[in-house]
Formats: structure tokens, C-alpha cells, sequence
């Protein structure tokens, strides 16, 4: 009998419930399926898992139950694939996941001052999510934007080129703007 | 919040001005004419766009090509794969089982992620359509009817904008069922990865593709006999295809001539680093590094040039000597011992310590390792923590042997290239720069005040 048995913990309480999406939702992941073979769904389990975090911010078991049924997979397979690409969040961060790229040709042209600019200003450590919860740091790996260094992505989907330290600040403070009007909204 | 979101995050948008649209181009073909707004479908017409199309399917008055005579076409060219291996991109075509009657893929791979090269966001960007018209003549010469463009998720407004391409493109009835009033059909879809520089190997590219972890397939079968869901498949890198509408509207001999004997046509330098204009610079094969140098302005700040990554960031470095000697082709950079790659040119300045060059990317390449193989997913921990102790002044009279040897365990021995290519920069680095490495462990500090 293991341990959490013993307590009399209800372990069916932990298992997850199948995530539920609006109507919007489910057209854009049957737009991906249908870009593939009927009997090859599971093709779309990269675009499904980025549309949830999208809306989301990160994807959790419960996303990756209700795509395992809607793309017929297993729950693992689905798990495996949330794990294994770099820029899938499996929890929640910052509004905002700014990466910004370390990599040579990058840091040959500022990456790196770029992203400890940041935490400077923004006074979090890399990996971590400012007190206010708007702003989560990351390095990057090669984004293929070299030439554009500073580069960074805000929420995975919009990358930002030339990042000087002054376009660094227009970026933050607008942010941080577009945050406050957000929740007055 | 969305409306203002976007339009703060636009102000931060690359137009391509400083990347491509410099004029700096020495007799373009695919980078050709491009001004960063005219990518839609009517504009690559006017560019004389999808007559290539027209003339295999004898939509353009002519009598069409056979898809014999398209793939001795693109043979006759001497095209070879822009992706990295340099494999002639007819030869590759012939390979594929014509007659198979089951179903076949065409895949392009766009997941760049090759740390250096940044041509094919630009080319899908501002010129999509060349890529899809690349494609479509393909899937022809192959009898493949359907297709995947497999585009790297860090550009995401790029998989946005080929979408909408693809929408166009349709519309214009260049892609879908019996092409512009011919026999030929050809579906054509977009898809993205999300962060993984694996993806870019061929066989992990299609374990992704059919939405698993992107882990390389042992080799044999190659993919034209086992490919995206056990069927033959052809794999070409976004830039591969985007050459193939020139050659069919102007002929193999006359790519061929644009480049020199075997190594056929015009190619896109990625060029980054201590240069004053980084950027893509499309010039024919077999042009001296010296003038694509001085096309990107030269060294950044007037400083004397000190080495040269020239394929990417797996290509052995080499130094100034050597590079200002050699022209940029495969022969070429193959002769002076490392490779053309994806023509990403990183630039390394006299400022540059090569302890610290050396320690970003074997971190990368062992971020990187999928884990499958044991001397790649062991070996790159060992190369970092080896070269980050020569970094931080702790390294021993040994590790430059030890680094060697890992490097040397890794190669040749694992499913995939990732493992050739987190050693094959060590190597570069021992053979040419040994000294410094010997310095940084003696002294416990750098030969040259770093600054990278």
C-alpha cells in the first residue's frame, strides 16, 4: 500500500479533467487537422498545444488529456511532445515570456547584454517571473533572426529586432501600459 | 489589449531593410527586386513568378516538360541541397520511387535554427511564392501530391505570412486539384515547430511532423523509401526550392554558368557578427570571402578580421588567412577543411577570445541533444564542462587531450549529425587555435582582452 493510500487521500481527485474550449477554439484545431491524413491526427499536436498556450499562457495535464482524446493519442504521447520542444510553457508564467538569444552570432552583437539589461531593469533572474507577475525572462537559442541582433520573442509569436537598451525600455514600459489599461478595460 | 499589443509589438518588427533590401546583391535571383511589400501573389507575377509553372505544364503556349526532362534540368543546374549536406538536388528527385502508387510527401525544410543563418525567414517573408511555385515543380517532377512546408516556431509571423501564400496561391489555382487546367494536383500545407534544433535533421523533422518528439530515425531506409508515415518522402531546404524556378525558367547550363563547375548557381550568405552590415547577401558560387566581406561593409569598427565560422555554427572555424584566400563554394571551403553548410558567416574580430567562442556553442549542442545517443547526450555535457573550466581559469594540462578524445568518441558514433557537429567545432578550435587555449590554461585568463 503506498503512503498517500494509507492517508486516505482520494486519488481519483488528482487526476485531471479534459480541458473544455470555446467554439473559436475548436475550429482553429480543426483548421490543423485538417491539414493532415484522416488517420493522422496526431500531426496537429504541435499546433493544438501552441493555440492552448496561446490563449492560456502554458499547457497543462488537462490540455493534454482533452487533445489526446480530440487527436486520438495517448495522454503520455501528448506529454511527450509538451516536453520535448523548448517553447512550451507547463506552467504558469509571467503575461509576458520575453527569451532573448544568448547564442554566439546574437551575443556577438549584444544578446547578452541585451538580456542581463533586463534583468537589471526589471530586477528578476533569468528563469524567473517578476513580483508583479507580468514579466518572465528566458535566454533563447538560435531564433534564425542573427543579423537582427538584440532579438528577443515576446509570447512565443512576436519577435522583436534591434532591441537596444532604449527600444528595450519603449518596449518594457509599453507593456507595461498595455497590462494596466488591460486590466482596467 | 490585443489591438494595442500588436501595435506596440509592430514598431519592433524587422522590415528587412537592413537584412536584404540593402542592394548589395551580386547578380540576385531569388532575392531579386524585393522591397519588403511586394510578396503577394500578383507581385511575384509581375516578377515574372509561376512561369516556370506554366512552362512544365505547357500552360505558357509550349509543349511542357516531362518530369524527366525537369529533374535533367535541375541535374543539368549542379543545385545542391542549401540546407546544410550540399546532396545535388536532382540526383535526390531521381532517387524517388516514380511509380510507387501509394501515396508520396514533399517536405521543405524550413526549421533554420542553424545558429547563423537567417536567409530562409527572409526568403519565405518576402518572397513566398517562390518557394510554393519551387515546390509545386517538384511535387511535378516527383508525381507527389502532397506537401509540407515545416517552418521554424520561433517565426511565427513568417508561418503566418506563408499561410496566407498558400491562401493566394490556391486562389490563383497554382496549388489544389488540376493546376491551372492540367492534370497535376498538388496540395501544399504550412506547419510550425516550437523550439527544438534537432528538427532541422530530416528523419527528426518528420517524427515532428507526425506530432512526436523530434528524434532522428537511424538511416537506412532514407526517406525517399520510408519517409512521413512510412511513405517516400523528399526533403529540400526552403532555399533549394526556392532556386528550382530560375533554373526551369532559364535552363540548367545557364545556372550552372551563374556558379562554377559543380557548384551551380547563386547563393544567400547569412552574415553575423563583427561585420558593419550583417545581413543576407545572395551572390553567385564560387565568389571570393573577401568580397562578400567588403559587400557587408568589412570589419566592424576597422578591426583586423581574426576568424571565420564559415557554414554555420557546426562548420570548423578557420582563420583570417585561410578565409581571405578562399572563394565561397563547397569545393572550396571543403579544400581549407570545414564546410559551406547553410552559408551562415559568422565573423569573429581580433577582440575575440575563442575559449569563450568555443564554451556559447558547445552549450548549445548539448542543450540541444535529443538524448537518443549516448556519446552525443554524455559527450556534449562533457565538451561544455570541460571548455567552461578552461573559461573560468580551473583547466588542467590535460583537457585540451580530454576535449580531443570526447570529440573524437562522438564522431561517426551516433544515429544523427548533432553529434558531428557539437565535435567538429572543437576540432576547429584545437586545430587552429591551440595556443590560446594553452594560454587560457597556463595564465587562467585570456590571450586577448574578451569581449564576447
Amino acid at each position: 500500500m503506498s503512503t498517500t493510500e494509507k492517508k486516505g487521500l482520494d486519488l481519483k481527485s488528482l487526476e485531471p479533467v479534459p480541458s473544455e474550449f470555446s467554439k473559436e477554439v475548436l475550429a482553429r484545431f480543426a483548421v490543423e487537422v485538417a491539414k493532415y491524413p484522416n488517420e493522422q491526427k496526431q500531426s496537429a499536436v504541435m499546433a493544438c498545444l501552441s493555440i492552448v498556450q496561446q490563449i492560456n499562457g502554458f499547457v497543462d495535464a488537462s490540455d493534454e488529456l482533452f487533445l489526446s482524446k480530440y487527436l486520438d493519442m495517448s495522454p503520455m504521447a501528448v506529454h511527450e511532445v509538451s516536453t520535448f520542444y523548448n517553447m512550451y510553457n507547463l506552467e504558469p508564467l509571467g503575461k509576458f515570456k520575453i527569451n532573448v538569444c544568448t547564442n554566439l552570432p546574437c551575443q556577438l552583437r549584444g544578446g547578452l547584454n541585451a538580456l542581463e539589461y533586463l534583468c537589471k531593469k526589471l530586477d528578476a533572474a533569468v528563469g524567473e517571473t517578476t513580483k508583479d507577475g507580468l514579466f518572465t525572462l528566458q535566454p533563447g537559442e538560435c531564433m534564425g533572426a542573427c543579423a537582427d541582433a538584440p532579438v528577443l520573442l515576446v509570447n512565443d509569436r512576436n519577435m522583436c529586432s534591434f532591441m537596444s537598451m532604449e527600444k528595450i525600455d519603449q518596449l518594457i514600459d509599453g507593456l507595461k501600459h498595455v497590462a494596466v489599461k488591460g486590466d482596467q478595460a | 489589449m490585443n489591438t494595442d499589443l500588436n501595435k506596440l509589438l509592430s514598431q519592433f518588427k524587422a522590415t528587412g531593410v537592413e537584412t536584404s533590401f540593402h542592394g548589395r546583391h551580386i547578380k540576385p535571383q531569388i532575392l531579386d527586386g524585393l522591397n519588403g511589400t511586394n510578396w503577394s501573389v500578383k507581385d511575384y507575377e509581375a516578377r515574372g513568378g509561376y512561369q516556370a509553372l506554366r512552362k512544365i505544364l505547357g500552360k505558357d503556349g509550349g509543349e511542357g516538360l516531362t518530369q524527366d526532362q525537369v529533374i535533367a534540368t535541375v541535374k543539368e543546374s549542379g543545385l545542391r541541397g542549401r540546407g546544410g549536406a550540399g546532396f545535388p538536388t536532382g540526383l535526390k528527385w531521381s532517387f524517388m520511387p516514380r511509380q510507387f502508387p501509394g501515396q508520396k510527401y514533399l517536405v521543405c525544410n524550413s526549421d533554420e535554427g542553424e545558429p547563423g543563418t537567417f536567409k530562409d525567414r527572409d526568403i519565405m517573408q518576402f518572397n513566398p511564392h517562390i518557394v510554393i511555385e519551387g515546390m509545386a515543380i517538384a511535387a511535378y517532377a516527383m508525381g507527389i501530391s502532397v506537401g509540407y512546408n515545416y517552418i521554424h516556431g520561433e517565426i511565427f509571423e513568417t508561418y503566418e505570412r506563408f499561410q496566407i501564400a498558400l491562401e493566394e496561391a490556391r486562389a490563383a489555382g497554382y496549388l489544389g486539384t488540376q493546376i491551372l487546367g492540367s492534370t497535376f494536383s498538388f496540395q501544399l500545407h504550412a506547419t510550425h515547430g516550437f523550439g527544438a534544433y534537432i528538427c532541422g535533421e530530416e528523419t527528426a523533422l518528420l517524427e515532428s511532423l507526425e506530432g512526436k518528439k523530434g528524434q532522428p530515425r537511424f538511416k537506412p531506409p532514407f526517406p525517399a523509401s520510408y519517409g512521413l508515415y512510412g511513405k517516400p518522402t523528399t526533403i529540400n531546404n526552403t532555399e533549394t526550392f526556392a532556386a528550382v524556378p530560375w533554373i526551369i525558367r532559364n535552363g540548367g547550363q545557364a545556372y550552372l554558368q551563374c556558379g562554377k563547375p559543380n557548384n551551380g548557381g547563386t547563393k544567400i550568405y547569412s552574415i553575423s557578427g563583427d561585420v558593419e552590415r550583417p545581413g543576407n547577401y545572395e551572390i553567385p558560387m564560387g565568389t571570393p570571402f573577401s568580397v562578400l566581406l567588403e559587400l557587408a561593409g568589412g570589419v566592424k569598427g576597422g578591426r583586423a578580421l581574426k576568424a571565420v565560422i564559415p557554414g554555420g555554427s557546426s562548420a570548423p572555424i578557420l582563420p583570417a588567412n585561410i578565409m581571405m584566400d578562399i572563394t565561397m563554394d563547397y569545393d572550396s571551403i571543403a579544400k581549407a577543411g570545414s564546410m559551406l553548410g547553410s552559408g551562415a558567416v559568422i565573423v569573429l574580430d581580433e577582440t575575440r577570445c575563442m575559449v569563450k567562442t568555443l564554451l556559447r556553442l558547445s552549450y548549445f549542442y548539448m542543450h540541444e541533444s535529443c538524448g537518443q545517443c549516448t556519446p552525443c547526450r554524455e559527450g556534449t555535457g562533457w565538451l561544455w564542462r570541460v571548455v567552461d573550466r578552461i573559461e573560468k581559469g580551473e583547466g588542467r594540462e590535460s583537457d585540451l587531450a580530454l576535449l580531443d578524445n570526447v570529440a573524437e568518441n562522438i564522431m561517426g558514433r551516433t544515429i544523427c549529425a548533432l553529434g558531428d557537429a557539437a565535435a567538429m567545432p572543437v576540432r576547429g578550435m584545437l586545430k587552429h587555435f591551440r595556443d590560446e587555449f594553452q594560454y587560457h590554461i597556463a595564465h587562467k585568463t585570456c590571450l586577448v582582452a574578451a569581449t564576447v
